[in-house]
């Protein structure tokens, strides 16, 4: 079986300067797959370039079979992918409800989205007894369980997570990091941005490591995590 | 100051509210494309006065009824909107804010000069939506209120439009949506909301409200393509003084210029705009994000 979504020498620019030189990598269906790198390195690129926000100046993105680097955003999100950014990205002057509901903006099937409904609560019981508050007086983690729950709206075969644990309790980390094993057992497939590395290669089938805008590295976790560079840079051995 | 009691005060309070009526109409419509599509029109009063002459048209010419030269207005106005959005802003919103600020004037210009070519520059009467003689309240035994049809025509429609536009943001997926635009583009795109789309739809009904505002305010000031001029200002002042992203603050803002407007322009008419905006400028340095703005909103 081909993989869900596979990047082909990928070149992305905003304007002349030029984010990705050469990106390669593949997540096969149900899998959670960690992208790791410094500041700067393009994790954030890469999932901007896979959501449809920015278009690759070369080099293909296949989703399920087909070619999808010139789809909008719009029409990706009705394909399956979902994108939860970098910092969170709520609607401040929505309230939970209304931020929920928008996730599910593309919908019409009532009966699945109230069933996701039931999911998101079930996994982020603080939403429910936040519903009528605006998405801007919650707090840091109660925010990015909200940018989850909204992405887990849109019903998504895909989720591109962006440093997900950014600025968050330890043990608000552990809560998202159990999530996002509980929604690839429900059937997703997971592409992680992480900066916490110990944490992404303890949940990750596979992980990329991406330095100045190419893919300098990859393996199944055990390799990365036993890999000299890796230590030096990120494990801090 | 003894003058201060002796003002009737309930009657400058009450025509004010319906002059107010107006200015805030217009005032929403310009908060509302501000935003949702984060430019600040200066053709609002312009698409008003164009919709006018469209009414016009279609009551003069066409002999139809007012409730149904209305409805096809509004139904023109939005489409007018949508087109202006679609032809002109979506380019000019590559460019700067000052780009889009400077397209907003231009086509403020066109719409006049387009106005003139076809209708003319002579000032026109415009057909009374209603006829009949004014209500009267008699609150003491030697004073009525009096509010003539045309005004109480007026404050209904406002009121009931402002009650429709508060239940579409508040209850319908694509009001939300359009507040949503609003607070975060990229967020909105990757719900899958058409940004573009809800950028036309907030032009659209920015129009409609115009409309609304033109076709009523055509028959107390005759019709002509300048007519706009002093209610425009009105209503930007109205808008800023209500915090320019307030949608709620649009209609207070709008009011409160009736309001003085009314009470000035009976005790001193050749200072009623001088001492609104006087007021504006009070406001502002007291409160720089105006009465129900916010200090900053965040846009990414
Ligand atoms: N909007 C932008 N305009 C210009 N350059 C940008 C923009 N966004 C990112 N870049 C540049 O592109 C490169 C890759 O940035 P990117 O945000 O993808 O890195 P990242 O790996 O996500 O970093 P971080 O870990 O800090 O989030 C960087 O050199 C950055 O300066
Ligand atoms: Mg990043």
């Amino acid at each position: 079986m081909p993989p869900l979504l596979q990047l082909e020498n990928v070149e992305a620019h905003y304007g002349r300067i030029r984010a990705l030189k050469d990106v390669s990598l593949e997540a096969a269906e149900g899998s959670i797959v960690a992208l790791l790198g410094a500041n700067g390195a393009g994790k954030t690129t890469t999932l901007r370039v896979i959501s449809g926000l920015l278009r690759p100046t070369a080099g293909a993105v296949k989703y399920a079979g087909q070619r999808v680097e010139r789809l909008s955003a719009e029409a990706l999100v009705r394909l399956g992918i979902a994108h939860v950014p970098e910092g969170r990205q709520i609607f401040p002057e929505l309230t939970v409800g209304e931020n929920l509901r928008l996730g599910a903006y593309t919908r019409r099937d009532r009966a699945g989205m109230e069933q996701d409904l039931q999911r998101v609560f079930a996994l982020f019981p603080r939403l429910r007894e936040r519903a009528l508050q605006h998405g801007g007086t919650l707090s840091g983690g109660e925010q990015q369980m909200l940018a989850i729950g909204r992405a887990l709206m849109t019903h998504p075969r895909l989720l591109l997570l962006d440093e997900p644990s950014l600025g968050l309790a330890p043990l608000l980390i552990q809560e998202i990091f159990r999530v996002i094993q509980e929604v690839r057992g429900q059937g997703a497939t997971v592409l992680l941005v992480e900066q916490n590395v110990h944490m992404a290669l303890s949940i990750a089938d596979y992980g990329y490591v991406l330095e100045t805008g190419r893919v300098m590295l990859s393996g199944a976790p055990d390799q990365l995590r036993a890999n000299a560079e890796v230590q030096r840079s990120y494990l801090g051995a | 100051m003894a003058w201060l009691t002796t003002l009737p005060w309930g009657q400058l309070i009450i025509n004010g509210i319906a002059l107010g009526s107006l200015y805030a109409l217009t005032a929403f419509g310009i908060v509302l494309i501000y935003k949702t599509t984060d430019v600040l029109t200066f053709g609002q009063g312009e698409l008003a006065m164009f919709s006018a002459f469209i009414a016009f048209t279609l009551l003069d010419r066409l002999k139809l009824p007012f409730p149904v030269a209305f409805v096809l207005t509004l139904v023109f106005a939005l489409g007018l909107g949508a087109v202006v959005e679609r032809v002109l802003m979506r380019r000019a919103q590559q460019g700067s804010i000052l780009n889009s600020i400077i397209v907003t004037i231009g086509l403020a210009l066109v719409l006049v000069g387009m106005a003139g070519f076809i209708w003319g520059y002579e000032v026109r009467p415009f057909p009374d939506p209603v006829t009949g003689p004014p209500f009267l309240f008699r609150v003491s035994p030697t004073q009525n209120l009096v509010l003539t049809q045309l005004s109480a025509v007026i404050l209904a429609v406002t009121l009931v439009l402002m009650l429709l536009l508060f239940a579409f943001f508040r209850f319908s997926l694509v009001g939300i949506a359009m507040r949503a635009v609003a607070q975060n583009r990229v967020a909105a795109r990757l719900m899958g909301i058409p940004v573009d789309r809800i950028n036309a739809l907030g032009w659209g009904v920015g129009a409609a409200l115009g409309a609304v505002t033109g076709m009523l305010i055509a028959p107390t000031n005759s019709l002509f393509p300048n007519m706009m001029g002093d209610v425009a200002i009105k209503a930007y002042a109205g808008a800023v003084l209500g915090g320019i992203t307030s949608l709620p603050g649009a209609v207070v803002g709008g009011l409160l210029l009736g309001i003085i407007d009314s009470v000035a322009g009976f005790q001193a008419p050749e200072l009623r705009t001088t001492i609104a905006f006087t007021l504006l400028v009070i406001v502002l340095v007291i409160r720089p994000a105006g009465l129900l703005g916010r200090r900053e909103i965040k846009k990414v």
